[in-house]
């Protein structure tokens, strides 16, 4: 089972991937028979955000958890308070889709005392096509910074290496390598790579790997 | 080289570094923060300035000075801020400093919303400040032009001495896309002998002015610059075309409007339907004579305008090309709604008279 934890904590790197994983990860549980919340808690970027599936996932009946349209098309950070319903409710499995960087990461500080009760696993997202965490000390550096700023510890590493459309098996194969590397340096273990599904028959070396296909699409897509 | 995944924002930035921007001067506005925030932090490292200024006006006049001692100076922000930095742009523009301006336009008027626009094409190929001045006015649809035109526009404004805009939609600042950074070469005129950077045993005091109190020495000073428009009209039009040799209808539209027409393109011409894309790269000067010459072909009988504007603001200058020579339809959504694939399908097919499939 890839993420067998109540809570589920997705952090990165802007531009890591993040809600593309958390989208195609709520609808995953959600076809296993799990009732699944996700909640979008990115509060640093103003377009592209899981919200913006809200139809896809209700479809699927996983429960979108985001700040009301009027504070985020206002530009203002809030958080919403049905959040609560994901960390009070046991039965529930929890999905937290967390902006960028330790910037956005910042918004988990204020649950930590109840994260902290709870079954959770805080992943790290990485992308080897970044160039700010392409290299393991700068990936680490990411890394420990979100620790810091929301005083939990990251459980997983996902390898989501890709360049949107353009992205070939040897860029899986890179973010690997990086994830590894990242892995031993920090004894904290790779849980999955990320790849377009049509990409699967090029990547039977890579265990577990987690197929997705593309929700967050530009308009023209 | 290998191709890296930017964000357009982020990429602008860098793009802007390694062009050698010495002094930017901004100030936070969705949805452009990300350029402010990543000079703030690399461009220090790069041996340049940033400064966080106390306002848009503060930060515009700011680059005035900055390029007045010929430093390669820029700034950024988002449509209402870009309002509020006008009077600094005509000033640039009289006293002939070089500087670059980014706009990632958002909707209007006023302070309309954060979600991606297209309604400050007028105020950018217009001149939103006060008197006879241009500003050549680049238009990227996607990252990598987003990066090379950046790079262009700290070129084309020392040429020319004139500030120079960089506008794009704010979808193209908040997206990912793969970008190559290809190594970046100076144009000439590097030497920048009218700056106001010290006089170090020169004869005469240099002076970054754009005040002509006497009329006949306005007068002549503005026929200096028109005759610098005119140069800049005849060498630095860019457009593209694709599909446009047998097409009946004629799809204009820029950034990411012109990107969700070639979606729309793939389907009609999938349904037999001709349609060609023409897409202004620079809006000012606008490439009104290809234009012009396309629409007067026998085989193109519509022109279907659209833009993230809901009155239409190119639709302007496209009649002023097309010159009544064909009919000419407008599609457009204003406050971040973007027309559709299926929209702009309908639209051409309405156009045409043809049944949509």
């Amino acid at each position: 089972m890839l993420c067998p934890h109540r809570l589920t904590i997705i952090t990165g790197h802007y531009g890591t991937g993040k809600t593309e994983f958390a989208v195609n990860l709520a609808l995953h549980m959600a076809s296993r028979g799990q009732t699944v919340s996700l909640a979008d808690l990115d509060i640093v970027n103003p377009y592209f955000r899981s919200r913006e599936r809200r139809d896809l996932l209700s479809e699927h009946g996983i429960r979108l958890i985001a700040s009301s349209q009027a504070c985020t098309d206002a530009d203002v950070p809030s958080l919403p308070a049905e959040l609560n319903a994901i960390l009070d409710d046991r039965q529930l499995t929890g999905i937290l889709d967390i902006g960028g960087d330790r910037v956005g990461a910042r918004v988990l500080a204020r649950y930590r005392p109840r994260i902290l009760r709870e079954d959770y696993q805080l992943l790290y997202v990485l992308n080897a096509n970044r160039p700010e965490v392409r290299d393991v000390s700068s990936a680490i550096s990411y890394l420990r910074a979100i620790e810091s700023v929301t005083g939990l510890v990251c459980f997983g590493i996902v390898n989501n290496t890709h360049l949107c459309s353009e992205t070939t098996a040897d860029d899986v194969h890179k973010g690997a390598a990086l994830a590894q590397a990242v892995s031993q340096e920090t004894g904290i273990p790779v849980v999955c790579h990320v790849a377009h599904e049509a990409l699967a028959p090029e990547l039977t070396d890579l265990s577990p790997l987690f197929p997705i296909t593309i929700r967050m699409k530009k308009p023209w897509e | 080289m290998a191709k890296e995944l930017w964000k357009g924002n982020e990429a602008i930035a860098e793009a802007a570094i390694r062009a050698g921007c010495d002094c930017f001067f901004g100030y936070p506005i969705t949805p452009q923060s990300e350029v402010p925030e990543y000079m703030s932090v690399h461009l220090p490292k790069a041996g340049g300035v940033f400064v966080q200024s106390e306002s848009e006006i503060a930060a515009i006049n700011m680059v005035y000075g900055a390029g007045g001692a010929g430093m390669r100076a820029m700034t950024s922000s988002s449509s209402p801020g870009i309002s509020l930095k006008q009077e600094g742009i005509t000033y640039l523009a009289g006293a002939e400093v070089p500087a670059v301006i980014v706009n990632c336009m958002r909707g209007g008027p006023g302070l309309g919303t954060i979600q991606p626009g297209q309604g400050d094409y007028f105020q950018a190929t217009r001149g939103g400040g006060n008197g006879d001045y241009r500003t050549v006015v680049l238009a990227p649809a996607n990252v990598q032009e987003a990066v090379d035109f950046v790079q262009d526009a700290f070129d084309i404004a020392d040429e020319y001495r004139n500030p120079v805009m960089v506008v794009m939609d704010g979808l193209i600042g908040q997206m990912m896309e793969p970008i190559e950074w290809k190594p970046y070469t100076r144009r000439a005129c590097a030497e920048k002998p009218w700056a106001a950077s010290g006089k170090f045993g020169r004869g005469h005091t240099n002076i970054i002015n754009s005040l002509y109190i006497d009329p006949e020495a306005c007068d002549v000073h503005n026929q200096h610059l028109s005759r610098k428009f005119a140069l800049m009209e005849q060498r630095e039009v860019r457009y593209e075309r694709v599909g446009c040799e047998d097409a009946e209808l004629i799809i204009t539209a820029y950034g990411t409007p012109a990107r969700i027409a070639l979606s729309a393109m793939e389907v009609l011409r999938g349904q037999g339907v001709k349609v060609g894309l023409f897409r202004p790269i620079t809006l000012w000067p606008f490439p009104e004579k290809p234009l012009h010459e396309l629409a007067g072909q026998d085989h193109v009988k519509h022109i279907l305008d659209i833009e993230l504007s809901s009155t239409g603001q190119m639709l302007d200058d496209i009649r002023l090309a097309v010159e009544g020579q064909k009919p000419i339809s407008y599609l457009g959504h204003a406050g971040g709604v973007m027309p559709t694939v299926e929209e702009m399908v309908e639209a051409a097919c309405s156009a045409l008279k043809k049944e949509v499939k």
